[in-house]
């Protein structure tokens, strides 16, 4: 079998067989859909709490009018009770006291007691149905004096709610249905998670270097193999190890998250639609319209993720991904291989992951303008285009820009590897000795 | 037979000569001794051989022929710094090192059954190497040295570090490998084990190799011209000596024993001297003084510091 081959099998096989990757591989596709489906479930769990809330209304406006909802009831009571009730709430079955004072109308206020603080939800629901009893009752007011017929119904009809569609006109002329929001999404979770990879996967590439250099194994390797082959053995290797990753990532989270829409996701649809519920008005039947716009909406969200250039998009990233990774992982390597220990890696590393930080600080702009000078710039430059070049994609991006980029990068990453070589094969047999950057330029006018 | 030979090998590093026109000849089925300070250049010469690294000018042939890549599966290297990976199991790291050496898995498994046999420790195999105390991996260590029947073995300092059980063992499978055939570089600092296992040797300081040849050839060369003397005669030996032509360096009594060291002059033989002696002096014992391979080192490199 062909030494390099060897090499790579060893560094993918010692790797995907630890149980830190196992574990990292299965559980994070878990902890992500539970992040995401967590906060709906807490919401289903606050609404089986049953309140009841007593109210004494000095205006008498209210009375009979609070239309209590399936958690929430409202219980009216005369003026000696509501004097009782203050004194003691604690001892009272009501889980707070609101009082309307008879001047509601005119001082816009109310007060509610309780022993504790009560819910945001309770609140605003409550805050929300004063206000539209009231509101419905001036604007009742308004309609009787002025005195015209139906003005309510003609009034409501000029409610207007305009969707914009935004269509993609091709180069030929065929339109595309497309949304901002979704190749912002796209492209912003693409690069952030090319960002991470290279991050977690070139450290890891280094690490491998520094272990071979501190256990003193690797004189014995190179005598056997070119010290070039040790190197792209090992990065092609831990490269794989990162797509294995990805994909894993990529399978069981798309498994969790069909499991979730199948069994508990109407459940959660649902259990957030109670919580609307609470704090829109009671019985205007909004729910059932709301529902049916959400089920238009996700169609039309899988209709315009179909409708980006799917396969442009995965095939640039598995390029960029791999090209990001190549060009950091030789040169993290190469630090790996000049020093000894983890300290004296830091001076050298940090200049390095500056170009991947700078990436993700201007994460935002980019997506918020992808065809400004920073983003062209930012996709052009080998250091940061593979995280920017990837935010753009989803947008469209011309194709001498992506043609561009690409050779860009990988001319970069030939040179990028040559210096890394030569660094690396002087690096990994100088022991004991704090090495500087003037140094390390030296090496790389030695002769092998 | 020549087996190994390097010729006016130069190289150089940014601004510092580690080889200055290095020639070597090594012989088939011998251990050659590759001695020198730290720093004179061994390790570089080594890596030459193990073509870790190319000479800036020179040849250097194995076999009669110019080195080639592939010569790479007929050397067995074991570096002074030498290690193994903490996290890999025994077992599967021996394989694995033997086959980036060029053999098939299953040769490979043959051989490392042998060995482990040999040195007993089967056992170990599903042991991960930091289980192991320091000899026990050095075992492994020499085992994945040899695994591949190298021809050419080359140990740099193979006993730093080693207890001296396993100095030992290293030593007598050193030269039992020699004897079914391999042949054997050993770079070392250490002179008792030069004496005990070489047959010939290399001194090279300074980049440059100031000595060379069979070790007994050098150290007849670099006598002294010293004896010791032993005598039941207890008075003063000086004026008799003097007398002789010979430079009396020290005596001691022992007991009922005098012992004389002394300095013969030029082109005497040793029976001239004993006939010298005998006539007047009682010995009863009389030798000739070889330098030790230590001696002889430090005499070397120090005259050739001192010439420049």
């Amino acid at each position: 079998m062909n030494k390099a081959l060897l090499i790579l099998k060893r560094e993918y096989l010692t790797r995907v067989r630890k149980k830190s990757f196992i574990i990292m591989t299965l559980l994070v596709p878990f902890i992500f859909a539970a992040m995401t489906i967590l906060p709906a479930w807490l919401a289903m769990q606050d609404d089986h709490e049953e309140r009841t809330i007593a109210v004494y209304d000095g205006s008498g406006i209210f009375l009979g009018r609070l239309e209590s909802s399936d958690y929430t009831r409202f219980h009216f009571i005369p003026r000696e009770e509501y004097l009782r009730v203050k004194e003691d709430l604690k001892s009272s079955p009501f889980y707070a006291l609101l009082f309307i004072p008879p001047n509601i109308l005119s001082a816009n206020r109310a007060q509610l007691f309780s022993d504790k603080q009560v819910t945001i939800d309770v609140k605003n629901g409550i805050d929300r149905r004063l206000e539209q009893i009231l509101e419905g009752d001036k604007k009742q007011t308004v309609i009787d004096q002025i005195g015209i017929p139906d003005l309510e119904q003609k009034l409501a009809a000029t409610h207007t709610n305009i969707q914009l569609e935004t269509i993609k006109v091709g180069e030929q002329g065929e339109t595309v249905k497309s949304s901002t929001e979704i190749a912002m999404g796209v492209g912003y979770i693409a690069g952030f998670v090319i960002y991470m990879f290279v991050m977690m996967y070139g450290m890891m590439v280094m690490r491998g270097v520094m272990e071979e250099k501190t256990n003193r194994i690797v004189e014995v390797i190179i005598s056997s193999v070119k010290p070039m082959q040790l190197m792209f053995g090992k990065i092609i290797g831990i490269g794989l190890v990162g797509l294995t990753q990805l994909a894993f990532w990529v399978i069981i989270g798309g498994a969790v998250i069909a499991g979730v829409q199948t069994f508990g996701g109407g459940e959660g649809v649902q259990s957030v639609q109670a919580t609307h519920d609470l704090m829109s008005t009671p019985g205007m039947a909004a729910a059932p319209m709301v529902q049916e716009q959400q089920q238009n909406m996700a169609i039309e969200v899988i209709d315009m993720v179909g409708n980006l250039n799917l396969w442009l998009i995965v095939g640039t990233f598995i390029f960029y991904f791999l090209g990001g990774f190549f060009i950091y992982a030789s040169l993290m390597g190469a630090v790996g291989s000049a020093v000894d220990q983890d300290e004296d890696a830091q001076q050298f590393m940090f200049p390095l992951m500056l170009p991947l930080i700078f990436s993700i600080i201007i994460l935002f702009p980019v997506v918020k303008n992808p065809e400004g000078a920073l983003a062209f710039w930012a996709s052009i430059i080998p250091f940061t285009s593979p995280i920017i070049m990837m935010v753009r994609v989803p947008f469209g991006v011309p194709g001498w820009e992506l043609l561009l980029s690409m050779t860009v990068l990988l001319a970069s990453i030939v040179g990028v590897i040559w210096v890394a070589g030569k660094i690396y094969r002087t690096g990994i047999l100088m022991y004991g000795k704090k090495v500087s950057v003037k140094e390390i330029v030296k090496w790389l006018f030695y002769r092998n | 037979m020549e087996f190994f030979k390097a010729e006016d090998v130069v190289k150089d590093y940014a601004g510092h000569r580690a080889l200055d026109r290095v020639s070597l000849s090594v012989r088939e089925q011998s251990v050659f001794g590759l001695l020198g300070p730290n720093g004179a250049g061994k390790t570089t010469l080594i890596r030459i051989i193990n073509q870790i690294t190319a000479p800036d000018s020179g040849e250097v042939y194995l076999m009669g022929r110019k080195l080639k890549a592939s010569d790479i599966q007929h050397i067995g290297y074991l570096p002074e710094e030498r290690g193994l990976y903490k996290k890999m199991k025994v077992g599967e790291q021996a394989l694995y090192l033997a086959q980036l050496k060029g053999m098939s898995r299953r040769d490979a498994l043959r051989n490392l059954k042998k060995w482990f046999e040999k040195f007993e420790i089967q056992p170990w195999w599903n042991k991960k190497v930091e289980e192991l105390s320091k000899g026990m991996a050095q075992k492994i260590q020499f085992v994945t040295t040899v695994i591949h029947e190298p021809k050419l073995l080359i140990f740099d300092e193979p006993f730093s570090g080693f207890d001296p059980i396993n100095t030992k063992l290293l030593k007598d499978e050193i030269l039992s490998l020699r004897d079914q055939g391999s042949t054997i570089i050993f770079s070392t600092h250490n002179m008792g084990s030069v004496e005990e296992i070489c047959d010939h040797i290399a001194l090279i300081n300074k980049s440059k190799k100031i000595l060379d040849g069979n070790i007994y050839d050098i150290k007849e060369q670099y006598k002294l011209g010293e004896y010791e003397l032993e005598t039941p005669e207890l008075g003063e030996l000086n004026p008799l000596f003097t007398a002789n032509g010979f430079e009396l360096l020290e005596t001691d009594i022992r007991g009922n024993r005098q012992l004389a060291k002394f300095r013969k002059a030029d082109g005497e033989s040793n029976r001239e001297i004993l006939q010298k002696l005998t006539g007047t002096l009682d010995v009863s014992a009389f030798r000739e003084v070889i330098p030790s391979m230590n001696e002889v080192f430090i005499q070397v490199v120090e005259q050739a510091n001192q010439k420049q």
